[in-house]
């Protein structure tokens, strides 16, 4: 009985965090050193968790799965609300930082609330790039991983170059790119592909060749032609490695692609980030890099997902 | 009677003068066959016997071509072995089963691999039936125990009809009675498809119950100590007692026969 009242509570932690949150908002006055925001865009976030995470408790009484999960989860989205609500007291309303840099939540939201279009122009630029630089250079990672991992004279003629130019950081080749490429757009491309291939690459050939020599002689005996031990073996054999060069090459992508967008790109989540921190617009920075942490965290799950449905005979090796 | 099987035109082995050398890390020449001769009538059923060490896995292996001979060769049918081949089935020491497919799939890819699937589909079912892994045909190799998977190995080997079953140790990891009830499965399937069979095995008993010829090796000089001929009809009982002096012969030849000590007389 006393263990059911206490799971029951754990269900309706994340709405006493948002109470604690709302709490403190509106117990304190703001610090009359932040500019004011046109509207009390943090209140109204606030009484929308506040609805949502009530509705939330409520519903998982129902749902067996939801209910499970948010017994186990629930102190810690508990704890988010906490850890929101201190913030808020640090900069909102004591501004103990300075508030040019460290602007308070009303602010930030504006950002969202009244210039969404840009953000959301910059968020499509972006997944462009990526996507087309991502899959460039997956795919051409891929096929040079299984040339290396297969194919000894493509290896002792190839390996040497990939192994000089490979560990190069992609980023260095942008002022050459820039000029090479008549659009900024290809050039982009160009080195998000290029970071890409390398870790993708390097990781398929050294999976390929860590296979066990066992799986090879096995589908010998079958009769299995060559073509059959590459793709139905040594393949499927390295493709946890494979997808760890995958998981790998999207991280340098990223990185390049941020990088790329604040050197000659215009448009993009990077480019957005370099605008308002030329125009000293701080908020305008936070509302970028929350961008940028949420896109991220959505394309490794994604990227998880996708893995767990490829992999699922090697499912619980690699936590996230 | 002895069952030869001489119906059967396919699958024998002729070795001559087979030596397999290897060098080992420390840069030592380590010669695991020293010149074996041996030679197989299609269809019959061989037990390679053995301390650990002997070359009864590398004389597997060449029959499979799996690995070029020093010198000397196999011959299959009259035909010099280069290569691995469907004709040759192997179930090795370890059951290597693929890890990212599961146990049907396991045993059905050297006929996805042959391009044979869709005609012998029913082949695979009969086989998991065999070896007894109805029900865990959609488990993969890690969800299932040791035993398992030799035995799923083992049904890898068989579902290609090969001529020859090359068969390393193939109830290994068996317990005792499951190990004598595939035992009976590898008999029935060999009276049935009258493929020639070499198989390697620890156990004395179970050599005497299968084969036609025990070929007992020996280490350092890796050899053939000698060939004997089970001149036993199959059916064969396991408590029979004609097994005892096949045993003994074996077991001397090894030198695990022992010694009853001489009785002491106090008067
Ligand atoms: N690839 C190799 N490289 C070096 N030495 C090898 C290799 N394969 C086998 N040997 C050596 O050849 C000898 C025979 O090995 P083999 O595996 O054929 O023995 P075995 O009779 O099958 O033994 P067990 O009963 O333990 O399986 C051993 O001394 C082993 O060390
Ligand atoms: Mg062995």
């Amino acid at each position: 009985m006393k263990n059911k009242i206490l799971n029951t509570l754990r269900r309706f932690l994340p709405f006493l965090g948002v109470v604690v949150a709302f709490a403190i908002h509106r117990l304190i006055e703001d610090s009359d050193e932040h500019p004011d925001a046109e509207e009390a865009y943090y209140t109204w976030i606030l009484y929308f968790f506040l609805v949502a995470t009530f509705i939330l408790g409520i519903v998982s009484t129902f749902i067996k799965k939801l209910k499970k999960s948010l017994e186990y989860s629930g102190a810690f989205w508990g704890g988010v609300g906490i850890v929101v609500a201190i913030i808020d007291i640090v900069i909102g309303k004591f501004a103990l930082f300075p508030v040019l840099f460290f602007p308070k939540y009303d602010n930030i939201l504006a950002q969202f609330f009244e210039g969404y279009e840009i953000i959301l122009k910059c968020i499509w630029h972006s997944t462009k790039l990526l996507v087309t630089g991502f899959l460039y250079g997956s795919g051409f990672g891929f096929v040079t991983g299984v040339l290396l991992g297969f194919n000894k004279k493509f290896n002792y003629w190839i390996n040497p170059y990939i192994k000089l130019i490979g560990p190069i950081p992609a980023t260095i080749w942008i002022p050459i790119s820039l000029t090479i490429f008549p659009t900024t757009f290809g050039a982009s491309v160009f080195i998000i592909a290029l970071s890409v291939w390398f870790s993708v690459a390097l990781m398929t050939s050294s999976a390929i060749q860590a296979v066990p020599k066992a799986y090879f002689e096995v589908s010998r005996t079958f009769g299995a032609s060559s073509a059959f031990q590459i793709f139905r073996v040594g393949i499927p054999a390295a493709m946890p490695s494979i997808f760890l060069g995958v998981f790998y090459g999207i991280i340098s992508a990223f990185l390049a692609l941020m990088t790329a967008e604040m050197f000659g790109v215009k448009y993009g989540i990077g480019w957005y980030i370099s605008w308002q921190k030329a125009m000293l617009v701080y908020s305008g920075v936070y509302a970028g890099i929350i961008v940028i942490a949420v896109y991220c965290m959505l394309i490794l799950t994604l990227l998880f997902k996708l893995r767990d449905k490829i992999l699922n005979w090697q499912k619980g090796t690699l936590k996230w | 009677m002895v069952t030869e099987n001489k119906e059967n035109a396919k699958g024998a082995i002729h070795i001559e003068n087979l030596v397999k050398t290897f060098i080992s890390n420390e840069g030592d020449t380590v010669t695991a066959l020293n010149g074996v001769n041996l030679d197989i009538p299609a269809g019959s059923f061989v037990s390679l016997i053995g301390p650990s060490g002997c070359g009864k896995t590398t004389l597997l292996r060449q029959i499979a071509g799996l690995a070029e001979p020093t010198s000397g060769g196999v011959f299959v049918d009259g035909k010099k072995i280069t290569k691995p081949g469907a004709d040759r089935g192997f179930a090795f020491q370890q059951a290597t089963l693929f890890p990212w497919l599961n146990i049907r799939d396991n045993i059905s890819l050297g006929l996805r691999a042959r391009h044979v699937y869709k005609e012998h589909k029913q082949d695979v079912d009969e086989f998991i039936e065999t070896v007894g892994l109805k029900g865990f045909e959609k488990s993969y190799p890690h969800e299932l125990s040791g035993g398992m998977n030799q035995r799923a190995s083992l049904a890898r080997a068989l579902v290609g009809h090969p001529d020859i079953l090359l068969l390393d140790e193939p109830l290994g990891a068996l317990d005792a009675f499951t190990r004598m009830a595939m035992q009976d499965e590898i008999h029935r399937l060999w009276e049935k498809y009258k493929t020639t069979m070499v198989m390697v095995t620890h156990d004395v008993d179970e050599a005497l119950y299968l084969s036609n010829y025990v070929v007992v090796m020996k280490a350092r000089p890796s050899k053939i100590e000698q060939v004997i001929k089970i001149e036993l009809p199959f059916p064969r009982a396991r408590t029979q007692d004609t097994f005892v002096l096949y045993r003994k012969k074996i077991l001397e030849i090894l030198n695990f026969a022992g010694k009853i000590p001489e009785p002491e007389y106090y008067l």
